[in-house]
């Protein structure tokens, strides 16, 4: 079987040692013990274990590792950078868009791909752009308006 | 003041939330606090009476050979020498933000910053003996607790540091975590109060805790704990949860329900390397060191199970129509929910100028927590840790020690923090396969299930079948109301409609799939059935739904949500419609068979109460054109717009409680429209969220919430009744813009006319 020896997480290179059919996710979380990313439905259905492909949002629960060998892999563990919190991450605070927070890594992942496409999404851009990530809790709303927060467009959440 | 162990002797523990009370209790005495928790003063709250009794009868074995400490604790609070605060609850944080809401009141008792407050929850070896995490119970009883260990320690601090500082008690007081005295000439910190300190201090009974309108702290939209910890990825799930030496694990299923083993091969999975191979009866599970092998593993087991025919979808109301056999899953007939007959249903009928008999049902729904369930179990000599996701550690605990013969002191279920329930992690199974792994490999094992694991062999919300028979005058005055509620439960049956002649009960049945606990339980069903029969009476007699009501409730709480979420709404009398009829598989309407026009709006009102939350919702819907995969007669429901207004007395967070309507609102809308377990044969037939869909973005509605704030009521918990006034509002809606009165839930699986 081949093999996947190196990964460029977060700005990093990796070395692993591992299948390259195995899920991106399990690779992730078992092997570089980077655990922000969530299993939610190991089917690309719910968007827990989003991450970025060279700046793309990807489900990594149905990504094989051997197709992201040269690729640069960015996780939400990336996005707070020395101890400050990226302005998506402040701005789902500030929202409170979150009850569980099972679902937040995805989204917040999810969101900033929207972003870095659209910078000013309108309701609706958001609403198709995040359709693929599932909060259970129903934050939605709440989800929406920090997107809005983060792109500039809103300032105070009920 | 409405006293809360008033509330606790109203509000039935739900038939499907408890199954059997403890056995067995840890107990704590004075040295083992000390032990635990090192220097510094340590304050117990004895429980409530009626907790007490809720645990179980007699003796309960807590309290040990220690006879000064009471039997029954509720909860500690710890003050280290530092001044931080640390508070232990049996309680769990699953998104409903209780960590939130108790870290404030006791900030709020104690009058120190919230930063400097503590909770360690849901850990059996360090936090108190809790039935468990549902029902709504944290703040009505936990709240009330917390704050009368923190005032009483507030009190005797107090006390010791007017010693200390050689001043009359009277003449100080804490602000901000400092002891100050009226001309603030002299101050200590709590740090230096407790310094050195090596105290265990039970508080009186008696403590009076700060009243609502008081409140500094809790009353006031506090952040989320440890908010930042998950927007960072930080936060430790059990699924994240990883132990030196640890192995995965992962469980062969049977085939179906109820299926028994037949044969099992295991050679070609034992003979990959690394891979431990454990069968013991009908558990067939495989332990390694990558997650892979343990998926190459059991797939290489052959199995054989033989599967006893079983019910479908299909059949499933009239077995459910059926008395139970087996008397586990209910109080039988009139237990539970019922209540003793009220007046005579003849005399209520004859008294009628209208009748009507209906029936309503609701399909199994699944939970479906975003999180699956997963356990970290690891053994040390002849003691069990596990790490899991449960609304129930202590009920866990007790599963592990009987499913292990070993006593419960030797087991430890620690739950972090949660990717939700919803009232569907109430048992310890997936914490038990890991533990048994675990045994097995001689190393600590860690078990996530799948989506289709979760899906398939957990629990649902129970499906049931309602019968409503009632009569109303030509005024509006309702005369008679007789419900009878098969399998779903007795949570929400009760009615505060004032009906002289009432009977209502509840009845066992046997489930076809396991079912249990969910958010808000039957109260969703009962509403759902109760609100849209309600709404066809008002049809029936040509009175607004709004008007109909009001005539009907004398309860004050439940017309001032009613009247607030109508006044926000803009509630205009709606129209008497007529009922759509089907010939031949054509829709009928106003005379003639007609397709629906796309641009129809309806509105409909539904309200209800149950565990001390009153909600009033008001929903608009609109009926718009298929897919482009769908027949094109087919029409879509789309709720445009929710109102909705909610009092649970004195709001103690208010950005948290509106988090938690919205929630309810959004979840609401999956069973009221599209979630439905499919089942046949002992098997789940949609399993995925490609199959089984949960609302999305997509689904959102505008939402607008009313928070009807009382601060002379005490406050009771608001994560469940949110949900209940949903899906009749949407099913009234629907009504007056089709004349279709849909009387199942789901209402449109598969849209409107399909």
């Amino acid at each position: 079987m081949a093999k996947v020896t190196s990964l460029n997480v977060n700005g990093r290179k990796m070395t692993v040692d591992i299948d390259s059919s195995v899920s991106l996710l399990s690779v992730l979380r078992n092997d570089l013990d980077l655990t922000g990313s969530k299993y939610g439905c190991g089917e690309g259905q719910c968007g827990a274990c989003t991450v970025l492909i060279d700046g793309v949002a990807t489900r990594s629960c149905i990504t094989q590792v051997g197709r992201v060998g040269g690729k640069q892999i960015t996780t939400i563990e990336a996005l707070e950078k020395d101890g400050k919190l990226h302005p998506l991450q402040e701005a789902f605070i500030a929202a409170d868009a979150m009850q569980c927070a099972y679902c937040t890594s995805g989204m917040i992942m999810s969101a900033s791909a929207l972003l870095a496409k659209n910078a000013k999404p309108s309701r609706a851009e958001i609403i198709t752009g995040m359709n693929g990530n599932i909060c259970r809790c129903g934050t939605y709303e709440r989800i929406v308006q920090a997107i809005q927060i983060a792109s500039g467009q809103a300032k105070e959440v009920a | 003041m409405i006293d809360e162990h008033n509330l606790i002797d109203e509000i039935e523990v739900e038939r499907y939330e408890l199954f059997d009370a403890p056995n067995y209790n840890f107990h704590f005495d004075r040295r083992d606090f000390i032990k635990a928790f090192g220097l510094g003063i340590v304050f117990i709250v004895p429980a409530t009476r009626v907790l007490a009794q809720q645990r179980g009868q007699g003796e309960s074995g807590r309290g040990g050979p220690n006879q000064n400490l009471p039997k029954d604790i509720e909860a500690w609070i710890h003050i280290d020498e530092k001044g931080e605060v640390t508070a232990f609850t049996g309680k769990v944080e699953v998104g409903q933000n209780t960590r939130t809401t108790l870290t404030q009141s006791v900030a709020d008792e104690l009058h120190v910053p919230v930063s400097s407050v503590h909770l360690v929850m849901g850990d059996t070896d360090l936090t108190p003996f809790d039935l468990g995490t549902f029902g709504s119970r944290s703040t009505p009883t936990m709240v009330p607790q917390l704050r009368k260990a923190a005032a009483a320690a507030r009190e005797m601090l107090i006390a010791m540091a007017a010693e200390q500082l050689n001043v009359a008690p009277g003449d100080l007081r804490i602000v901000d975590a400092r002891f100050l005295n009226h001309d603030k000439s002299k101050t200590l910190t709590l740090a230096e109060v407790a310094k050195g300190r090596k105290l265990v201090k039970v508080i009186p009974d008696n403590i009076a805790i700060t009243q609502p309108k008081d409140w500094t702290i809790a009353g006031t939209s506090v952040t989320k704990v440890d908010a930042k910890s998950y927007v960072s990825g930080k936060h430790r799930y059990t699924f994240d949860v990883k132990r030196d030496g640890m192995l995965y694990g992962k469980i062969v299923r049977p085939a179906a329900f109820n299926a028994s083993l037949v044969s099992v091969d295991t050679k070609a999975a034992a003979a990959i390397p690394g891979v431990t191979v454990v069968t013991d009866g009908n558990f067939i599970g495989v332990t390694a060191p990558d997650q892979q092998t343990t998926i190459r593993a059991a797939n290489a087991i052959a199995v054989d199970w033989k599967s006893p025919g079983q019910v479908s979808n299909k059949e499933l109301f009239d077995v459910l129509r059926k008395p139970a056999t087996n008397q586990r899953g209910g109080g039988g007939e009139g237990g539970g929910g019922g209540s003793r007959p009220q007046g005579s249903m003849a005399d209520g009928l004859a008294a009628a100028d209208k009748k009507l008999e209906q029936t309503y049902t609701v399909q199994y729904i699944a939970h479906a927590p975003l999180e699956p369930r997963a356990a970290v179990a690891e053994w040390n000599g002849d003691k069990l840790t596990v790490w899991t996701g449960s609304q129930r550690p202590f009920g866990v605990r007790t599963e592990l020690a009987e499913a292990f013969h070993i006593p419960e002191d030797k087991v430890r279920v620690i739950v972090p923090d949660t990717g939700s329930g919803y009232g569907g992690k109430h048992t310890g199974e997936c914490a038990v396969e890991a533990a048994r792994l675990a045994k097995a490999a001689g190393k600590p094992v860690k078990l996530t299930w799948t989506r289709e694991e979760e899906f398939t062999w957990a629990y649902f919300r129970p499906a049931g079948v309602i019968d409503i028979k009632s009569g109303v005058k030509n005024d509006g005055t309702l005369t008679a109301w007789e419900f009878h509620n098969y399998n779903s439960g007795g949570a929400g049956i009760q009615i505060k409609y004032d009906i002289p002649n009432n009977d209502i009960r509840f009845h066992a049945s046997d489930s076809p799939l396991k079912q249990g606990s969910y958010r808000g339980l039957a109260a969703t069903a009962n509403h759902f059935a109760r609100e849209s029969h309600i709404d066809e009476l008002a049809q029936l007699v040509g009175i607004d739904p709004l008007e109909f009501r009001l005539r009907n409730i004398k309860d004050d709480r439940l017309r001032a949500v009613l009247q607030a979420a109508a006044n926000k709404f803009g509630w205009k009398p709606t129209p008497r419609v007529p009922p759509a009829t089907t010939s031949g598989g054509v829709l009928s309407r106003l005379g003639g068979p007609t397709n629906l026009p796309v641009s129809d709006r309806g509105v409909g009102i539904a309200c209800g109460f149950e565990k001390g939350g009153y909600v009033a919702t008001c929903a608009e819907i609109a009926i718009e054109p298929p897919s482009d995969k769908e027949d094109k007669t087919n029409r879509r429901v789309r709720i445009v717009r929710v109102v909705e207004a909610f009092e649970c007395g004195a709001i103690v967070n208010p950005r948290h409680l509106h988090n938690q309507i919205e929630g309810s609102i959004v979840m609401a809308i999956g069973g009221a429209l599209f979630e439905s377990i499919q089942f046949d044969d002992g098997k789940i037939l949609n399993p995925h969220f490609a199959q089984y869909r949960v609302p999305r973005f997509s689904d959102l509605p505008k939402i607008e919430i009313v928070l009807v704030d009382r601060k002379d009521i005490a406050s009771a918990g608001a994560g469940e009744t949110p949900i209940v006034g949903l899906a009749p509002a949407i099913g009234n809606a629907i009504f007056i813009a089709t004349g279709i009165r849909l009387r199942s839930l789901p209402m449109v699986p598969r849209g409107l006319t399909a």
